[in-house]
């Protein structure tokens, strides 16, 4: 194999990392800070994807199709988080396991109830339709590189708003001390309830710059859940560069594997975790 | 349950057709018109999907169906007709309870059924050794005429085997040394790229990648890069519906059209317009092709639309060959379905005149028909050849 056919693979994972990155990151902050199990966060990444589909269709046009689906998805995330996750935020994990687990069940059958079983997809719009040359035979096309500038800004800004704002300090300070936040006034329910929103956000907003590049199926979420859990237990659970990293080398070494080892593919993703769980056991990085 | 002949009619029998056609008469509002002691109607069960995914095809098959039977005077063997339909959903959880119903309950003379291989296979098992006589007019599971093979299960459509290995001959002839394989990672996907691999490799072909991709996901850029990297001479995959489309599409945008040719099976059928430019050029092996110019297909193609309004595809000639199957069966006991085994005969020595072309049944009661070599030009399913004269399926693990 040629040189450029590692360096395209290469691009191709790093992509694939930055998307895992926006799903892994909305649930590790879940994780880290409210000591939310949420398994039904890749739920989450199908409902935008299949709220990106429907706009679209009906409005013709994926940028605004997105544009509308965002807050819809916000809206889904806080009425979960009203109507069901607030009630197990002290119960522990098992009931939290239980309780987001029939969320999945029940996504998925409305799912399947509004979209049916069949596979969908939604073109890349025009204006990104077009693509780079690579080698005298491959193009790149532009969408997949608009996905990666897209994650990079949206990372770059979840930097900031963490490390710089006071919403950030609140969040990182919940992260570290939850009970002492608490106690010197902040309105924890509130803030669990903006964190919440965010982690569907990020994961719905996934899901929806994905349409044109994946295809929309019946449990496309539980195959993002299960590789996300891999990313954020490999970062080091509440850390957002841990989700980062984890992210881009469950993506590359997936990719890789796909391509190089395709009987061991579904294997090298676990591998690769049990092999960094050895070394560190709690993950790569703390915390935020 | 009932083994009456054409005039016999037991008590229960009677109560029972009389009050099916009262629960007719009082929805439909229309006076049935057998004459009461005459003769009973032929059962005709249908498991078919009408919802989810598959609902086109459940449709299209019933249609084409009824069409080719009404095309008969409505009667199979003189003998009126009644459907009982059930809506399978394509889930083959439900499939050992819709079977049940249609040949316990109901007791039908013939179960149509199914387009999902995975229930075919339920039901072959189900049916196997039974009285009933079951037609699958497309699940293309090898097993169902291979080791569930049975004197009372017949096939009208394809299988796996057979739409794929005229495929490795025909890249062959057309210069194609070394292939490059993508299919879903699914049953139906490993038996087409077993079958196919068959011709292929002991022809002098080369697999230089063979990529199993995860069902139902549409992510294909990561194979596309090792494909570039590898430059083989074509690419030979199996995907089907919406999933195809967005193949053929990527496989455009990638900048492979036009440079590594792209072949197939189901991959163009009934997509090929939808997938737009990005399917010109597309070269699939099949049973079928709407632009066969045969005088049968002419005029199916023109009843189809006639009755549907629908533009006819392959899972609609499956239908309609299923009709005359039955049509020509029954013909030769005269209606007698208590005859089974004279039936069953009958029915596997029957010639089909089908829109596909004529075609005959083989030992384990699949067809024995030619395999159509197609290229998509201007949105079409144009024939380009016959990849293979009239083939046999092997039916391996058939013991009947």
């Amino acid at each position: 194999m040629e040189l450029s056919f590692y360096l395209i693979q290469l691009l191709n994972g790093i992509q694939f990392g930055f998307l895992l990155f926006l799903v892994a990151s909305g649930l590790t902050l879940v994780f880290g800070i409210m000591d939310v199990i949420n398994l039904a966060h890749g739920s989450f990444y199908m409902i935008g994807a299949y709220l990106a589909y429907w706009l679209t269709g009906i409005f013709g046009n994926l940028f605004l199709g997105i544009l509308l689906a965002i807050p819809l998805a916000i809206a889904i995330g806080m009425a979960v988080e009203k109507l069901a996750i607030a009630y197990v935020y002290k119960k522990g994990h098992l009931h939290q396991v239980l309780l987001t687990y029939a969320l999945i069940l029940i996504f998925d059958e409305m799912q399947r109830f509004l979209w049916g079983n069949d596979s969908h997809s939604v073109d890349v719009p025009n204006l990104l339709s077009g693509s780079i040359p690579l080698t005298d035979i491959q193009v790149y096309p532009v969408y997949r590189l608009f996905i990666s500038a897209v994650c990079i800004i949206i990372g770059i800004g979840m930097f900031y708003v963490i490390q710089k704002t006071k919403l950030g300090m609140r969040i990182r300070a919940g992260a570290s001390n939850n009970e002492m936040v608490q106690a010197l006034g902040i309105n924890i329910e509130r803030l669990f309830s903006i964190v919440f929103s965010l982690g569907v956000a990020l994961a719905a907003f996934a899901g929806m710059i994905a349409v044109p590049v994946d295809s929309l199926y019946p449990g496309m979420g539980d195959n993002i859940l299960i590789i996300s859990l891999v990313v954020v237990v490999i970062g080091g659970i509440g850390s957002i560069k841990g989700a980062f990293v984890g992210a881009m080398i469950i993506g590359v070494s997936s990719i890789f594997g796909k391509t190089l080892l395709p009987d061991m593919a579904s294997v090298i993703v676990y591998a690769m975790m049990a092999a960094i769980l050895i070394w560190r056991p709690k993950g790569l990085f703390q915390a935020i | 349950m009932s083994k009456f002949g054409k005039n016999e009619m037991t008590r229960r029998d009677f109560v029972k057709t009389a009050s099916t056609a009262l629960a007719v008469t009082a929805v439909s509002g229309i006076v049935p018109t057998f004459a009461i002691g005459g003769t009973a109607k032929v059962k005709v069960g249908v498991l078919l999907p009408f919802t989810g995914t598959y609902a086109m095809l459940g449709t299209h098959i019933l249609a084409a169906m009824k069409l080719r039977i009404a095309q008969n005077g409505d009667k199979l063997g003189g003998r009126e007709v009644e459907f009982i339909v059930i809506d399978s959903e394509a889930d083959v959880s439900k499939s050992t309870q819709h079977t049940n119903k249609l040949i316990k309950k109901e007791a039908v003379d013939f179960l149509v059924g199914p387009v999902h291989s995975g229930i075919g296979m339920n039901m072959a098992r189900m049916v196997k050794g039974k009285k009933v006589i079951m037609i699958v007019p497309n699940a293309g599971a090898n097993q169902i005429t291979g080791e569930f093979c049975a004197p009372n299960i017949f096939r009208t459509s394809f299988s796996s085997w057979q739409t794929a290995y005229p495929a490795g001959d025909a890249m062959l002839k057309a210069g194609h040394k070394k292939v490059a394989l993508m299919y879903f990672n699914y049953a139906f996907g490993k038996q087409t790229a077993a079958a196919f691999k068959e011709s292929f490799i002991p022809g002098g072909g080369e697999i230089v990648a063979d990529m199993p991709t995860p069902f139902p996901k549409g992510e294909f850029q990561s194979y596309f890069t090792k494909v570039a990297a590898l430059k083989p001479d074509a690419v030979f995959t199996f995907y089907s519906g919406g999933v195809a489309i967005k193949f053929m599409k990527d496989y455009a945008a990638a900048g492979f059209q036009g440079k590594i040719p792209l072949w197939g099976t189901f991959l163009t059928e009934g997509t090929s317009h939808k997938a737009g430019s990005a399917s010109e050029g597309i070269l699939t092996t099949l049973h079928y092709s709407s632009e066969l110019e045969n005088a049968t297909n002419v005029k199916f193609k023109k009843d189809f639309k006639g009755a549907t309004g629908d533009e006819a595809d392959v899972f609609a000639i499956q239908g309609f060959d299923t009709g005359s199957l039955m049509i020509q069966g029954m013909d030769a006991v005269k209606g007698d379905t208590g005859a089974t085994e004279a039936l069953t005969k009958a029915m596997n020595s029957s010639k089909i005149d089908s829109p596909r072309g004529m075609f005959s049944f083989s030992k384990a009661n699949h067809p024995i028909q030619d395999i159509y070599l197609r290229e998509v030009k201007g949105g079409l399913n144009k024939v380009v050849g016959v990849a293979a004269k009239a083939l046999e399926d092997p039916a391996i693990g058939c013991k009947a």
